[in-house]
């Protein structure tokens, strides 16, 4: 706390986009304070990066006037704001229970052959990141599983190859954050 | 007058109604009605005579819990409306319907409820998967505006009313509603201890009512139809319809307005579709993952809060969650438990770590390392964190309702666990080996 | 008083208090672990359960969690009813379940809170059988140790540095049982008040790092009631001992003062103490410069040589040691021969103040009365860096916004999070007039930063406004920009209508027109302020014992020139300097010449000084930990420290060596001080100011119970056995015939005077959280009264003070900078800035310029700058900062390297040598 004024000031805007700051100004232009949007702007920033690096994370903490460590003591709670780099699509296949009981085991233990990735690993293409997820809300079409923000429903393997496979196809389509 | 209210405009084939369709099938006359018509004390007595109970989990009754925003000294700052959307309850699917289906009918019954209690800010608390959802409410968000529904002097009323959609970063934990509310000021998503309730000092220290979805589609029929209409349409003691779904091993798994009081029997059976074949019914959570078991003896009681309580259990969510008899209940309550040991949020001790020492036992028991003494220190466990008032919040004693059921209902599966150092039902049961 | 029922027993409670907190008052032993009684509830830990009854008939009850239940008249509870005592237990076997039970090797082991606990609410068996998580530590900085597998979540660490000490570096993350305290990245923890910590955690995640690294059990060390050199606010500490060196110094209790914690430099600031650069016996200086080492009486029969009558003596006191050393000096050469050794314009400044204090008309408040502010002004201070604790003290005030909300809500204050939330960032207003950027502007509403002289003309206008009668004030306000007008009305206004205004200022800005300024608007406020306002006025001084020795001053002593004048004039032969050291006093020029003209110059210290080394004779004294003496602190409270140990060899203190050598010399009345009792009572007797500092603390025929007072634990161990590497005889304890204390473990520790609490322990209490069996009511002040006593009447009646002389405007000269005097907790206090931790933090000696002048001088942050000050060169370390006012240069004062700076200096920084980029390193 000592000298604040005396060091440097972080450039946030030389880390954060000026897209990316309009969005959060849209934010905060709504909120009684600046750090009130700190979930939103983490959210904000990791759309456009997919993830939430150290250096976009003390950025933002200079731009919403917090420290670092009270960021990134909000940022480690969200299961959804990533602090590490994922592929260019996370895949989150349900582990509750109704998936659980419609066998979401056998799927895991498939996707992760098939694309030779472990659950909270990236594959070495970067194209897919692999991790659990609670309930998605979906039980009815249990197991279910969201690649991007796309949900995929009464899962069984081949139609998993399916959908990665048309997928692949259109790996070069970077559709994150854009698709429903 | 529908008796199915909250679906009359929803067709799961086709895109949501946009305002204009919505209008057209007497949208938002309950808006034009209450703004110009009725005081807020006249809204509230009308959802107080609706006996409207909240469907979040609790039931709470919804006239009730809006008395206690102060309404006196409105001038001196906001006041909120959050709709809780964050739907995490494994085993619940209902609020996703409603919001992707029909978004305004969610919109109208928040304008009249923040009529009621004179919020002028309210926020749409919507969990991060829920992107098309997001979207179409923003979309019927952005229309209203355009028509005079939202913003400032609503129907030349004087009203303002600013709407937003906050979409989560995840946390089952966020959908307790002083979590929400910290999560919404832009903190870690701790709950926060009761008194003082959110009524008086909740979002940014302001009053603040959340409610759950479902209940604020409630409020628009409520309005618009009255308190009497709305409670002839419950079967029971109870009033109004409410979605209940069904998901498991059932043949039609799926989600359906019905009337409050319907029995279970004919949830499972007529609108289910009755089990998949070579399948038997050992249990049911009525009402999402932190509800006790029912078995088949409780086949025909009535889905009404009172009733299900009486029999051990709570409403919940009104979806429920089917156990057959070739899946294992002890890796059944061991995934439940792990799932809410993963969610704590980490603030108070009998959840953050009583829980994962449950799981653990349970993943003992269920792979063939249980002990005998596993079953005492499960009951133990149970009176430890299983009660409203040994956590800081719900979300622990929620997570030990399955616990304490199973061990009632399903005795012999811990035991021959526990007996022959292995679980039986992997062989049965592709699906659940090796959980 | 509400009565509630514990087991059926009938309890009359306070009102308004939490069932834990009575229940702890009550004697009940309810275990606990994330309420503290400053800190309020928040219901984390769930260890404080009971069971709670609906009324006489109900049987079952339900659990409730203590620290958030109020209480209320009727209520029933039981301990043990019900599930309450397996639902405890079962609380403790979830905490332990990835502890790494690893008290063996821990910092915390035998005073350790989870372990009391644990034992307390019999756990025993362990059943869980899976593996345990763990984290990686940190490198917290030289001050606090990391080990985060021994957490136990209870939030006390982050509840306590960010919320109730406004840290922002330490935060919990992730979440579940996966949860964790630390900082974003490794690196030292920023907040002046880190070192809390040690003392806030339960268990031992956060430990004392010096401490650690030399090893011993709390209930092995010795220890005595003190009180802190390390700045003039007087806390009351508790240094541990063993093997002759300090230990580590912990907090003492004093509700009035600094209740329950303290600075870093306070804690960390005390291992000077054991400098191995301290010499063991007087030393005699050979004509190659060398000393040799003396025997005590050799010191003494040389000493006697030099101060036969006749010879013309003078003497230098200091405010850096006791009242006692500092009358028995003066008494041995005679008042017109004594100097107390202050800088002379910063003794002109102290007596300002200790005028105003004794004569004005607003009260002085204690350090936690400040906590009761609602509108406060800091003038031209940086509290943070001269009274570190008070600016806690002033972090706490800002909050009473939030308590007054809460109240009119009917939320208890002790619901922490509930009073928080409710008001969110709304703070009571401070504002803060400096010279620069403080530590505290994150909580003001307002800051603004002048030069002194501005300073002093902002507070002349504010008190202007407030009351338009303030004489010599008219049209003070006219000289302001109209922005800096709106700023002085707006101030003027929120101190107007506060209940408890309080005005802040002191020594720092070395200004009298500002120590002037700030007295004037808190009599203002008195007689113009809100209806019954009570009006309040602190001043920061420089040193420990600053006050004492400046109401120990009385005409006919003289000043540091006045010495320099008559040693010029060959009229000194013997000058006795007792722990000062006068170059940082006065220019080194100055002092050179003086010391020159001196033939005997005799130094007493206890550190190594640059005066000690040019001494004929040097004699080392005894420490703050070595010895007793009675210091008045800035509010005026006179307090009296124990020694915790006796020093080593020849070392004594310098009251001991003063006595000795006017009983050598036969001067009268010497022969009647044979103990420090009567050298107390001899000083009380001749300054009328000072009259009460014997009632600071009983006197050594005090008993307790019928015994003295031990300053070792029941548990002492291996007393035998210490020396045994040396002689298998065990010496005899030493007897202490000076106090109610005894370097022993028999003796009665409870219920004495609170002055004289050695340490704080109590039957399955063995961590400081037993300090609530010493209290009144657990969070109360202490059983046996408040230690110390105050001197100054707060509020006397008299006129304001005479008017200083009104400043002029500043106006920068030509090529000339200002130099503006910034202090550091870390370096620039002397003694502290001896302790190795604290040498860790400190900076180099540094100029700060604003951006505009760095560029106009080609200069750039991290370039060394050789100055002359005072014709003397000085180099320094560039910073560059935004709130320097136009026309200055922040100077950082007293800093190990720096040079002694004169009041209002100005230089010529064109003419400064620049070593770009040399960072420093070589300077
Ligand atoms: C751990 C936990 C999770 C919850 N999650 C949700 C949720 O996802 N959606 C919801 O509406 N209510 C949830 N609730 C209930 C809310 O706390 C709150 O009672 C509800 O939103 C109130 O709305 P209602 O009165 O309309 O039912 C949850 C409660 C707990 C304890
Ligand atoms: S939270 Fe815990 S200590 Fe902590 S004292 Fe209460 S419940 Fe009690
Ligand atoms: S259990 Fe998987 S979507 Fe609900």
């Amino acid at each position: 706390m000592m000298n604040s004024k005396t060091d440097n000031p972080l450039q946030a805007t030389s880390v954060l986009t000026p897209a990316e700051l309009a969005e959060i100004d849209k934010e905060i232009s709504h909120a009684p304070y600046r750090a009130a949007v700190a979930i939103d702007a983490l959210k904000i920033v990791q759309k456009h990066h997919r993830w939430v690096s150290d250096e976009s994370l003390n950025a933002l903490a200079d731009y919403l006037g917090m420290s670092p460590a009270e960021l990134d003591g909000i940022a480690t709670f969200y299961n959804l704001i990533y602090r590490r780099p994922v592929g260019e699509e996370v895949i989150s296949l349900c582990d509750s229970v109704t998936c659980w009981i419609m066998g979401y085991n056998k799927l895991q233990q498939h996707i992760i052959k098939r694309l030779d990735v472990g659950l909270g690993e990236t594959t070495d293409d970067d194209r897919y990141t692999f991790l659990p997820a609670p309930c998605l809300g979906a039980c009815d079409r249990a197991p279910v599983m969201m690649v991007g923000n796309e949900l995929h429903q009464n899962l069984d393997e081949a139609k998993i190859d399916q959908i990665l496979k048309v997928k692949s196809s259109t790996s070069d389509v970077n559709n994150n954050g854009r698709q429903e | 007058m529908s008796s199915l209210p909250l679906t009359q405009n929803i067709n799961e084939q086709r895109d949501p109604v946009d305002l204009a369709a919505y209008e057209k099938n007497h949208g938002y006359e309950a808006v034009h009605k209450a703004l110009k018509e009725m005081s807020p004390a006249d809204c509230l007595q009308e959802i107080k005579d609706s006996a409207l109970r909240g469907r979040g989990g609790a039931g709470f009754p919804t006239g009730m819990k809006w008395s206690f925003v102060p309404m006196d000294n409105v001038s001196e700052g906001h006041k909120y409306l959050v709709c809780n959307a964050d739907e995490m309850e494994p085993g619940t699917f209902k609020d996703r319907l409603l919001m992707e289906c029909d978004p305004h009918q969610l919109i109208e019954g928040m304008i009249l409820s923040a009529w009621t209690i004179q919020a002028d800010i309210a926020y749409i608390f919507i969990r991060h998967e829920y992107h098309l959802a997001a979207r179409l409410l923003q979309e019927a968000i952005d229309e209203c505006k355009a028509k005079g529904y939202l913003g400032n002097d609503i129907l030349g009323t004087g009203f303002n009313l600013e709407m937003y959609v906050h979409s989560s970063a995840g946390r089952y934990i966020c959908g307790e509603e002083t979590a929400l509310i910290s999560s919404l000021e832009g903190k870690r998503a701790n709950p926060r201890a009761k008194p003082p309730f959110p009524q008086i000092s909740g979002l940014w220290g302001r009053p603040t009512i959340v409610n759950n979805v479902e209940t604020l589609c409630n409020i628009t029929h409520i309005i618009r139809n009255g308190a009497g209409w709305f409670k002839s349409l419950g079967l029971g003691a109870d009033s109004g319809t409410k979605l209940f779904g069904v998901s498991g091993r059932v043949k039609n798994p799926g989600c359906w307005e019905l009337p409050m009081g319907t029995p279970i029997r004919e949830l499972i059976e007529q609108h289910a579709g009755g089990m998949q074949d070579g399948y038997k019914l050992r249990g049911l959570l009525p009402g999402g993952a932190s509800t006790d078991f029912l078995v088949e003896e409780h086949l025909d009681l009535a889905m009404d809060y009172d009733v299900i309580g009486k029999a051990g259990s709570r409403l919940g969510t009104g979806t429920m969650i089917i156990l057959d008899d070739k899946t294992c209940p002890v890796g059944m309550v061991k995934n439940l438990v792990e799932f809410f040991a993963q969610e704590s949020c980490g603030f108070c001790t009998p959840c953050r770590d009583g829980l994962p020492w449950t799981a653990q036992v349970l993943d003992d028991i269920d792979t063939g390392k249980g002990m005998k003494v596993d079953m005492v220190t499960l009951k133990n466990q149970v009176r430890f964190i299983g009660a409203i008032g040994n956590t800081h919040c719900a979300l622990a004693p929620g997570a030990m309702e399955p616990v304490s059921s199973a061990m009632k209902y399903f005795a012999e599966d811990f035991e021959t666990h526990i007996k022959n150092k292995a679980c039986s039902y992997c062989k049965t049961n592709s699906s659940t080996g090796g959980a | 008083m509400p009565t509630i029922y514990i087991d059926d027993e009938a309890y009359q409670v306070p009102e308004g208090d939490n069932v834990l907190q009575a229940c702890l008052s009550a004697g009940i032993d309810l275990p606990y672990f994330c309420w503290h009684p400053e800190m309020g509830s928040v219901g984390a830990c769930r260890q404080c359960a009971l069971v709670q009854y609906r009324d006489a008939e109900d049987t079952r009850g339900r659990i409730v969690m203590g620290c958030m239940t109020p209480v209320a008249d009727g209520a029933r509870f039981s301990m043990s009813g019900g599930s309450a005592g397996e639902f405890r237990e079962n609380v403790i076997e979830s905490l332990m379940l990835n502890h790494p039970h690893d008290c063996p090797v821990c910092g915390e082991g035998g005073e350790c809170h989870l372990q009391d606990m644990t034992v307390m609410v019999g756990h025993r068996n362990r059943r869980y059988r899976g593996k345990k998580n763990t984290h990686r530590n940190q490198d917290l900085g030289p001050l606090i140790n990391h080990e985060m597998n021994r957490c136990i979540t209870c939030y006390r660490c982050t509840r306590f540095y960010n919320d109730y000490a406004g840290g922002k570096d330490l935060s919990a993350q992730a979440s579940h049982d996966h949860t964790y305290f630390g900082r974003q990245e490794d690196g030292t923890l920023e907040s002046e008040f880190a070192g809390n910590l040690v003392e806030v955690c339960p268990t031992g995640v956060f430990t004392d790092k010096p401490l650690v690294n030399e090893y011993t059990r709390k209930w092995d060390m010795q220890s005595a009631p003190s009180v802190c050199v390390g700045c003039a606010l007087g806390c009351n500490t508790l240094p541990g001992e063993r093997y002759g060196k300090l230990k580590r110094i912990h907090n003492r209790f004093n509700d009035e003062v600094n209740g329950y914690f303290l600075c870093d430099r306070g804690r960390y600031g005390g291992s000077f103490v054991n400098d191995e650069q301290r010499a063991l016996f007087p030393g005699l200086r050979q004509s190659n410069s060398t000393y040799n080492a003396i025997e005590s009486i050799k010191a003494i029969q040389t000493l006697v040589d030099w101060c036969v009558p006749g010879n013309k003596l003078a003497a230098i006191g200091s405010p850096r040691t006791s009242l006692e050393s500092n009358y028995l000096l003066q008494r041995l050469v005679g008042e017109e021969n004594f100097s107390n050794g202050i800088a002379v314009h910063e003794a002109a400044l102290i007596e300002q103040i200790s005028g105003i204090l004794q004569n004005g008309s607003v009260a002085t408040p204690s350090m936690r009365k400040t906590e009761s502010a609602d509108v406060v002004l800091v003038l031209g201070e940086d509290v943070t860096n001269t009274a570190p604790r008070l600016a806690l003290a002033l972090r706490q005030s800002v909050r009473n916004l939030a308590k007054e909300m809460a109240s009119d809500m009917k939320i208890p204050l002790w619901q922490d999070e509930a009073v928080r939330v409710l008001a969110q960032d709304q703070l009571s207003p401070m504002y803060i007039v400096a010279m620069s950027d403080t530590p505290l502007d994150d909580i003001a509403a307002q800051t603004l930063t002048l030069c002194p002289n501005d300073i002093a003309r902002m507070g002349l206008a504010i008190a202007a406004q407030i009351d338009s009668s303030v004489p010599g004030t008219e049209g003070m306000l006219e000289g302001f920009d109209t922005e800096t007008q709106k700023l002085i009305t707006q101030i003027s206004d929120s101190l107007k209508g506060a209940k408890s205004p309080l005005v802040v200022s002191g020594t720092g800005s070395q200004n009298a027109a500002v120590i002037e300024a700030a007295s004037l608007i808190a009599s203002a406020l008195q007689t113009n302020g809100a209806d019954g306002n009570d009006s309040m006025l602190s001043y920061c001084l420089p040193e420990a014992n600053s006050l004492g020795v400046t109401l120990m001053r009385n005409e006919a002593q003289i000043s540091l020139d006045d010495i320099c004048q008559r040693a010029a004039e060959g009229n000194i032969e013997t000058l006795i300097v007792a722990e000062n050291d006068l170059y940082r006093r006065a220019a080194k020029e100055q002092i050179d010449t003086l010391l020159s003209k001196v033939k005997n110059l005799v130094v007493l210290d206890a550190i190594g000084t640059p005066t000690l080394s040019q001494s004929a004779l040097a004699l080392p004294a005894a420490t703050f930990a070595e010895t007793e003496g009675t210091l008045v602190s800035s509010e005026g409270r006179a307090q009296r420290h124990y020694p915790a140990f006796l020093p080593a060899e020849q070392r004594d203190s310098t009251w001991h060596w003063i006595t000795q050598l006017g009983q050598a010399l036969a001067l009268p009345g010497f022969d009647e001080l044979d103990h420090f009792d009567q050298i107390t009572a001899a000083c009380a007797a001749e300054f009328p100011a000072l009259q009460q500092i014997c009632e600071a603390s009983p006197l050594a025929d005090f008993r307790n119970k019928g015994l003295k007072i031990p300053r070792q634990t029941h548990r002492y161990s291996g007393r035998t056995a210490m020396r045994a590497d040396i002689s298998v005889h065990e010496p005899k304890q030493p007897q202490d015939d000076d106090t109610p204390l005894s370097f022993s473990m028999e003796g009665s520790n409870g219920s004495q005077p609170g002055a004289l609490l050695p340490f704080v322990w109590s039957p399955g209490w063995n961590s400081n959280q037993s300090l609530h069996k010493f209290q009144s009511e657990a969070g109360g002040a202490l059983a046996g009264g408040t230690a110390g006593v105050r001197v100054l009447d707060p509020a006397n009646t008299g006129s304001t003070s005479k008017k200083t002389n009104l400043p002029v405007e500043s106006k920068a000269k030509k090529d000339q900078w200002q130099l503006l005097p910034l202090y550091r907790i870390f370096g620039s206090e002397e003694l502290s800035a001896h302790s190795p931790a604290i040498q860790e933090l400190t900076k180099k000696p540094f100029i700060q310029l604003t951006p505009e002048d760095a560029t106009k001088l080609k200069l750039s942050a991290g370039d060394g700058l050789t100055v002359n000050i005072a014709n003397q060169d000085c180099v320094l370390e560039v910073q560059v900062n935004t709130t320097i006012p136009r026309g200055c240069a922040g100077y950082s004062v007293g800093l190990p390297g720096a040079c002694w700076l004169p009041p209002a200096t100005s230089v010529n920084l064109g003419k400064a040598e620049i070593r770009a980029n040399s960072r420093g390193d070589d300077v």
